[in-house]
């Protein structure tokens, strides 16, 4: 049977082939080599849950009806009996309790939603704090930003979708959001809703964006974000054997096939696990949309929170004296919802979409870079990152203070004024903590090379004095953490040239040197192999025969405990 | 592709003066130097798969067996998709430990090396893109001696206003009227009578006992159809407190607009929109669960604390000669969150004229 197998096989290869070229792809693709590190895995646990999601979206579409056409409930679930509610919110309560596994499905998709995203944005993390945006990787840095953008719009269009009152609520905010941008605010409210809100349109109009529009955009984009990950090849981390014009790592098929694969199952069977036994988004104790009813301490899912703490953050008043709404020539302008709903988000998306430029603008870059940096290696960097970070953790906790408040029995109000001023503290102090570390890192780096790793073995010297022996590192070790590139702030052609005219493009020219400054100013050196040689000499003249006789004495030590144990067995 | 097992590191970029070392030495796992522990785990591989088969049919046991579940009660419903679930999570996870596991232990795990090109095309593929673009261009007609500027011209006028014939009217539908002045009314107007929500039942003045909160409708709003009943609750929904009158600061010029103590504001937050119905009797402050803007009831409202920056509106409130309490009047401001021509266009039409 199984050369009849493999003869069916090769004749469909065959007929596939003759009419497609197919072999010269997988002759392309099959062996292709991906590095190994278990932080690569963090955009593929974004793919898979991608892909459940659209798996266990298709099975909700079967029974979801976007309508807010209004019903009676009539179904099982008797607390809701006779209840108005639109279709939506009907069927809902349908999927979840007539439908045999509907409601596992639907937690499936919700859960998956949450995973979702949070894959994305460590993943968005880990490509930041290893550097791997670097060229040619700007445009899928892009790409990739985009895709977390509509992850965003992914998840609010569909956690809408139920109609029930919290998602409701959240429309509504948005709606209020929408109002306070000039001039046009009220008119985009009436293109959203259809209307006045919240209207009848709004539930179709986001199932269409949920199901098509959004998704439909995800995918061509996450097929473009993998085509340049194929086109580029993967990064590496540094390592012995890794240069930026190579890329070592285990192919394709076999090796990744099975472990990216199975990764893909081990992805499901978690989310199927969590969906079947943590219930999320109870709708039926909700209750269908009602503009009037509210309760406290309820969330919208997490990737929203920081949009709902910045409102949180600003005062309508500073100080009690100082309105953030003006009335200006009869035209009202709103800072208190613009500034922490529009503008700054603004600003902390556009900082990440184009901070692959900023840095380049800063190193003077120009070549291609495919070796990751270790996150110590770039202090800079690595502490704007954490500051970003915790800029935006700042914000989901105020997101979430009254459920922080009720925990640690705090005053809601004093949590809000701490991270009114915490905004502007935290954040710059985040970064000054993370460079120090780092470079502190680094400097530990540069002991080790020089003076090796500590034995733990002390021996004492005939004039008295104790020494600890080290053993140095090998060259795999060594080339770890000597190898980084090791900018320094760029050096610019003067402003004046000789005739005493100045020159074009100066000022852009001192831009760049000033951020270069910022980055690299301060710096530590690694280890030259002049440097290393000398501090060998040196520990070879002082430790290297004591560490021989140490260990040797150790040695002795151990076969005479040996013998005497022997000795008392017998 | 070449695919040396330890590339000399000479070959590689030094950096910072330091050699590459090349490649460390591949370390042997245990199924590749003992036959033994290669069949261990051979036979771990497959218990594993076996294992996602049980769960395959665990999934659709449950399917099948648990269906008759009461589809009223949540705790069978649990039931019921736990099960499911569990036997989804055990197919899924035992393919995908079976084939991460022979990955692991049983493939080559011997590093390979690969050269990268650099992304840049060589300067010959530039130079014949070029060239190409340019015959192209020359075929077109634009490139040479005639420049042909209106044509161009008037190519990407058409390409620039083409969209137009199709998004205006597609945009322009989607606002139906676009009349915005509605956010300036509710169905509040003199006489309306003040009713609970939800059932609407309508509220006399001796049933309001100090320190009492009503949430509130107009009455008649129940008898509207859904779409408008929402939208129109959306708007229209208040909360009545009564205060001790001693405790109550009458605002400016709105001294007769409470009734003994009774006041009513609208419940929409001037924040964002949420309703604002958290109310705390000692300090009279009513605190929004959304962003938590804090408003004095005392106080005409006044925000004490939170991102709002306006009061509540307050609805002027009397009471009628059977003992029910009315409104006097339309807010006199739009409720709700501001917008840019909140304080434009008031006067074209009055409240009696939308609302009824
Ligand atoms: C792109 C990523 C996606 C995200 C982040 C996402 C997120 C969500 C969320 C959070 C909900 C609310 C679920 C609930 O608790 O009821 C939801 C509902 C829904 N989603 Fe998705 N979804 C995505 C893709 C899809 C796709 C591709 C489809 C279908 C083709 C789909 C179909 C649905 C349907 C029909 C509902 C309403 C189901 C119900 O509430 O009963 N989704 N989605
Ligand atoms: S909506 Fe009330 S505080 Fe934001």
């Amino acid at each position: 049977m199984g050369t009849k197998l493999n003869s069916a096989a090769a004749g469909t290869a065959n007929y596939v082939d003759e009419r497609t070229s197919i072999g010269g792809f997988v002759k392309f693709f099959a062996r292709k080599l991906f590095p190994d590190h278990w932080s690569f895995m963090l955009g593929e646990i974004a793919l898979y849950s991608f892909i459940v999601l659209l798996l266990s979206g298709v099975f909700l579409t079967a029974f979801f009806v976007p309508s807010m056409t209004e019903v009676h409930y009539e179904g099982p679930f008797e607390t809701m009996h006779g209840v108005a509610m639109t279709e939506a919110f009907a069927s809902t309560l349908k999927t979840s309790f007539e439908v045999p596994g509907g409601l596992l499905i639907r937690q499936i998709h919700h859960w998956a939603a949450l995973l979702f995203l949070a894959a994305i944005m460590t993943h968005m993390c880990r490509v930041f704090f290893t550097g791997a945006f670097r060229k040619p990787r700007e445009l899928n840095w892009l790409v990739g930003f985009t895709l977390m953008i509509l992850g965003l719009a992914a998840g609010f269009s569909g956690y809408s979708l139920p109609d029930d009152v919290l998602s409701g609520n959240g429309l509504r905010i948005i709606d209020g959001v929408v109002k306070s941008i000039p001039l046009i605010g009220s008119y985009i409210s009436y293109w959203m809703f259809g209307g006045e809100y919240p209207g009848v349109d709004i539930i179709p109009r986001l199932f269409t964006m949920h199901i098509l529009l959004v998704p439909g955009l995800i995918l061509a984009l996450i097929a473009l974000h993998l085509f340049l990950v194929f086109l580029h090849k993967h990064t590496q981390y540094p390592g012995g054997g890794k240069s930026h014009k190579n890329v070592v790592g285990l192919p394709l098929f076999p090796v990744y096939t099975a472990k990216a694969g199975g990764f893909f199952f081990v992805v499901f069977g978690i989310i199927a696990l969590v969906a079947s036994v943590f219930t999320i988004n109870p709708v039926w104790n909700y209750g269908p949309y009602d503009p009037s009813p509210v309760s406290a301490g309820t969330q919208p899912d997490w990737y929203i929170l920081f949009v709902d703490g910045a409102l949180r953050l600003m005062p309508g008043w500073i100080a009690g004296v100082f309105p953030l709404e003006w009335e200006l020539w009869g035209y009202t302008l709103s800072w208190n919802i613009l500034i922490p709903a529009v503008i700054v988000p603004g600003i902390f998306f556009a900082i990440i979409a184009l901070y692959p430029w900023l840095e380049a603008w800063a190193t003077g870059d120009k070549g291609e870079r495919h070796v990751l940096d270790r996150p110590r290696n770039v202090p800079v960097r690595t502490g704007i990152g954490v500051a970003m970070i915790s800029f935006y953790v700042i914000l989901v906790i105020e997101g979430s203070n009254d459920i922080v408040a009720n925990l640690f029995h705090l005053s809601l109000n004093d949590i809000t004024i701490f991270f009114q001023w915490g905004i502007f503290i935290i954040p710059p102090l985040a970064f000054w903590i993370t460079k120090r570390i780092c470079l502190g890192l680094q400097r530990k780096d540069r002991e080790l090379v020089l003076h090796g790793h500590e034995t733990g073995t002390i021996v004492r010297y005939d004039h008295g004095e104790y020494v600890e022996v080290h053993r140095p590192l090998d060259e795999q070790e060594v080339w770890l953490r000597v190898s980084y590139d090791n900018h320094k702030p760029l050096e610019i052609e003067p402003e004046l040239n000789d005739h005493g005219v100045a020159r074009k493009g100066y000022r852009w020219d001192r831009f760049k040197q000033r951020l270069s400054r910022f980055y690299f100013e301060e710096r530590v050196e690694p280890v030259t192999p002049e440097e290393l040689e000398e501090a060998r000499h040196h520990h070879d003249s002082h430790g290297a025969h004591e560490a021989a006789e140490a260990e040797e004495s150790g040695e002795r030590l151990d076969s005479e405990w040996e013998e005497l144990e022997d000795g008392a067995k017998r | 592709m070449s695919a040396p097992e330890h590339s000399t590191g000479s070959e590689l970029d030094p950096a910072n003066g330091f050699e590459n070392p090349g490649l460390g030495e591949h370390r042997p796992r245990k199924a590749d130097i003992d036959d033994k522990a290669d069949k261990k785990a051979e036979r771990q591989t497959a218990a594993l798969f076996g294992i996602s088969i049980v769960g395959t049919i665990i999934a659709l046991v449950a399917y099948f067996t648990l269906n008759d579940a009461d589809p009223g009660d949540i705790a069978q419903i649990r039931q019921v998709n736990m099960w499911i679930g569990i036997g989804i999570f055990l197919a899924m996870i035992g393919i995908g430990l079976g084939a991460i596991h022979w990955a692991k232990t049983l493939m080559r795990d011997h590093e390979m090396v690969e050269d990268r090109h650099e992304l840049r095309s060589s300067d010959e593929a530039r130079e014949g893109a070029i060239q190409n673009l340019k015959d192209g261009v020359e075929d077109s007609g634009l490139g040479g001696p005639k420049r042909r500027s209106v044509l161009k011209g008037s190519l990407i006028t058409a390409l620039a206003v083409a969209p137009l014939a199709v998004l205006v009217p597609q945009i322009g539908n989607m606002g139906s009227d676009w009349n915005i002045s509605k956010f300036r009314h509710t169905l509040w107007g003199p006489g309306v009578r003040l009713a609970r929500d939800p059932d609407g039942a309508l509220i006399k003045a001796a049933d309001v006992t100090i320190g009492s909160v009503f949430h509130v409708i107009p009455d008649g709003l129940n008898d509207l159809d859904h779409h408008h009943l929402i939208s129109e609750k959306a708007k229209a929904v208040v909360l009545l407190v009564r205060l001790d009158p001693a405790d109550l600061k009458v605002q400016e010029g709105r001294e007769d607009w409470s009734f003994d103590g009774i006041v009513a504001y609208s419940k929409i937050c001037t924040h964002v929109g949420c309703p604002v119905a958290l109310y705390e009797q000692q300090t009279h402050h009513l605190l929004c669960p959304c962003h938590q803007s804090t408003f004095d009831v005392s106080d005409g409202c006044k925000v004490v604390f939170g991102p709002a920056k306006r009061p509540l509106p307050q609805l002027p409130i009397a009471v009628d000669d059977e003992g029910y309490i009315v409104a006097q009047a339309d807010f006199d401001e739009p409720i709700g969150p501001s917008y840019w021509d909140r304080l434009k266009g008031g006067d074209d039409t009055t409240a009696e004229e939308v609302s009824h």
